[in-house]
């Protein structure tokens, strides 16, 4: 593990404002869209209800209104209920490279981490100010510096937080543990040699 | 920082390793596998070409795309993704040497349902499934976590997950449940206290005089619900009623081998003297049923209580939430979920899906006739649940009420097989989601409750105190009282 290409130190792009406290799996991927073996297709499915009026016609949801854009900008216990990754592989595929906000669900915030997606959060203040931000700067660069933990855009530079291990795991490049852990192997089977229940 | 409870104890005993980031490596003891979350992980197993760790630890079975009418589980199924779903998992699990409870075998259902009462899930144990219900299994006194697909796949290829270990919150719930008011009333209180963010960070022990007098499905009741209060797992300690439970099931062992298993259960337990991070204490002997009136399921009062007003609500967030949910619900601030109507009645469930949830629905429904106009759903939890309900001529009770009696499976909780709301339908449900779209219409609308308020709410065509139909009950409540309350 740690290959180049795993090291993820910085993000950046244009921002989408996803307001709402509580914003949960089922609004981002509702369950009738995870009848599908692969993760392939789930960018279509992203805040499907929320994204369309009564017609089935687009309506003016962030997502359409900032097609494109790389860095969402949430509010608190976003991505609260169930712990479908398919929530966060549907923000990836869509062209999310990271997140900012008040707070996140935990399953969510791990989810992330194992697609090497930064999320990071910042108070209330700092988020609504960077969500209006980009409403007056819908082409306007946003950076999420993991390993500083600041974000920056415009002329500002905000300290933001980030949990040590979801850095740590995106600056050394070992967010996809499976290797990581595989080499413990010769561990797990005395772990597993001393508990009773096996 | 807590020490000696439950958690510490069982988390030391399965962990392997610090990991670089500084997280553990924590060994899982029991992985539940279903067919929704599961495929694309086997294929991430298959590209990098490894093989599964520990598949005698790993069961799977079918539940959230399993339809529940008889006849519709014909193979292959009609809907060609399910069928795509349902043969990928027996594929991998066939492929991988893992037991699969499909259709056939009998025991098929719900994985927070099936674990349990084969004896999977014991004390002691780490359980992780790609589903956020898994805290289920904490009633037995385990760890259980719900995953995302990269975690299984890290199970899968190591029986590993990397894991943060999070602050003890004990929840003490003192006082004794009153007549016609159960677990699943508990937890929809403790989360109306803590809110659904409020257990962020924490595992939740549940302990104290109301949980030690539950019944094992009681616990299970409660313990599932954690997520709903933020929480990543809860359990409760294992004692006689555990181990009287655990006694003669299928996937536990007998004789001094169970004695043996006992003793390690009974060394895991938390300290007389353990250190929580935290400590609260919610009362339950006086409350009254519970039911949502909102969109999460902390929006949620006893059915004494009107529905509150975005402005009695002090963080911004929540009165935001609350406007909302009274827009979606077509609900006024201070009206009674009393008398609110009801389009479906839906009992079942990981949360309620189990031998006396039915049971006790029952005892409403003898007799008695589902309202005009409403659709009634009974689901049970597996199919060991529905076998066993039939030998005790439960399903006539609920045929006879006009309750359809169907197959196993996580039918209208998530609506995706098909079993869904339509329009802007409302459903007194006995599952553990009320969010906007849920059950499968967007415009539907979810009233959590209990089983026996879910019957009730079924007979009335309307949410109704379901004490009434309990003799002996002082406490039934109607809209009039209610409105005294709002004055």
């Amino acid at each position: 593990m740690g290959d180049d290409d795993q090291h993820i130190t910085e993000v950046g792009g244009t921002g989408v404002p996803i307001p709402g406290d509580d914003v949960d799996t089922d609004q981002i991927l509702p369950a009738k869209f995870m009848k599908e073996v692969t993760f392939d297709n789930m960018a279509d499915y992203l805040f499907y209800d929320a994204r369309r009026d009564d017609d089935g016609e687009f309506n003016d949801h962030p997502l359409n209104r900032f097609e494109g854009a790389n860095i969402a900008v949430v509010n608190q216990n976003f991505g609260c209920g169930s712990s479908r990754e398919h929530a966060p592989q549907a923000m990836m595929r869509w062209g999310i490279d990271g997140v900012v906000g008040e707070s996140y669900a935990e399953i969510f915030r791990d989810n992330c981490k194992s697609l090497g997606i930064p999320a990071v959060t910042a108070d209330h203040e700092t988020v609504t100010t960077l969500q209006e931000w980009i409403e007056a700067n819908p082409d306007g660069d946003i950076e999420i510096d993991v390993e500083d933990a600041t974000v920056t855009y415009g002329d500002r530079a905000v300290d933001v937080e980030i949990t040590d291990a979801m850095q740590e795991a995106l600056v050394e490049g070992i967010w996809d543990t499976t290797a990581l852990m595989y080499s413990n192997m010769s561990k797990v089977e005395r772990t597993v040699a001393d508990l009773p229940y096996v | 920082m807590s020490q000696n409870t439950l958690y510490d104890k069982v988390w030391e005993k399965h962990k392997v390793a610090e990991l670089p980031n500084g997280q553990d490596q924590l060994f899982i003891g029991l992985h539940l596998v279903h067919e929704v979350t599961s495929p694309q992980a086997f294929a991430m197993i298959e590209e990098r070409d490894m093989e599964i760790a520990y598949p005698e630890r790993t069961f799977a079975t079918t539940d959230h795309i399993a339809p529940t009418e008889a006849d519709k589980r014909e193979r292959p199924l009609t809907d060609q993704q399910s069928e795509e779903m349902l043969s990928a998992l027996e594929r991998n699990t066939a492929e991988n040497g893992i037991t699969f409870f499909g259709f056939e075998s009998g025991k098929q259902g719900i994985t927070h349902v099936v674990a349990p009462e084969l004896g999977l899930s014991q004390p002691g144990m780490t359980v992780a499934c790609g589903d956020s219900h898994t805290a289920t299994h904490g009633a037995f006194g385990s760890i259980g976590v719900g995953v995302g697909t990269s975690q299984i796949r890290d199970i899968l290829a190591t029986g590993c997950i990397a894991a943060d270990k999070q602050k003890v919150r004990r929840i003490e719930v003192e006082g004794s449940l009153g007549e016609g008011v159960s677990a699943k009333d508990i937890i929809l209180k403790i989360i109306q206290d803590l809110g659904v963010d409020g257990g962020v960070g924490h595992v939740y022990e549940y302990g104290g005089p109301a949980i030690r007098e539950l019944d094992m499905e009681g616990r299970l009741a409660v313990c599932n619900m954690s997520i709903e209060g933020g929480a990543r797992a809860g359990y409760i300690n294992p004692d006689e009623t555990t181990y009287d439970y655990l006694r003669g099931r299928e996937y536990v062992p007998e004789g001094e081998a169970f004695e043996e298993l006992k003793s390690y259960w009974e060394s895991v337990r938390s300290d007389e003297d353990a250190e929580y991070d935290d400590v609260v204490t919610v009362n339950v002997a006086d409350i009254d049923p519970l039911v949502t009136w909102g969109i999460n399921p902390g929006q949620v009062v006893e059915v004494s209580q009107p529905v509150p007003a975005p402005e009695d609500f002090e963080a911004r967030s929540d009165r935001e939430a609350a406007e909302q949910a009274l827009e979606h619900m077509d609900l006024e601030a201070g009206q009674s979920m009393l008398g609110y109507d009801v389009d479906v009645a839906f009992l079942g469930t990981c949360t309620n899906g189990r031998v006396t949830d039915f049971r006790r629905a029952t005892e409403v429904l003898e007799g008695r006739q589902v309202a005009d106009g409403v659709r009634a759903l009974a689901v049970p939890g597996s199919e060991t649940v529905r076998q066993r309900c039939e030998e005790e001529g439960l399903d006539e009770v609920f045929i006879d009420a006009g309750f359809q009696w169907r197959r196993a499976g996580c039918s209208m909780c998530l609506a995706m097989n098909e079993d869904s709301l339509e329009g802007d339908e409302v459903c007194a449900s006995s599952s553990n989601r009320n969010f906007i779209g849920r059950q499968g219409s967007k415009d539907g609308r979810t009233v959590l409750m209990s089983p026996a308020m879910v019957a009730a709410a079924a007979v009335e065509g309307e949410v109704t105190d379901c004490r009434r139909f309990f003799e002996d009950s002082a406490h039934s409540l109607t809209a009039d009282d209610v409105s005294e309350v709002a004055d």
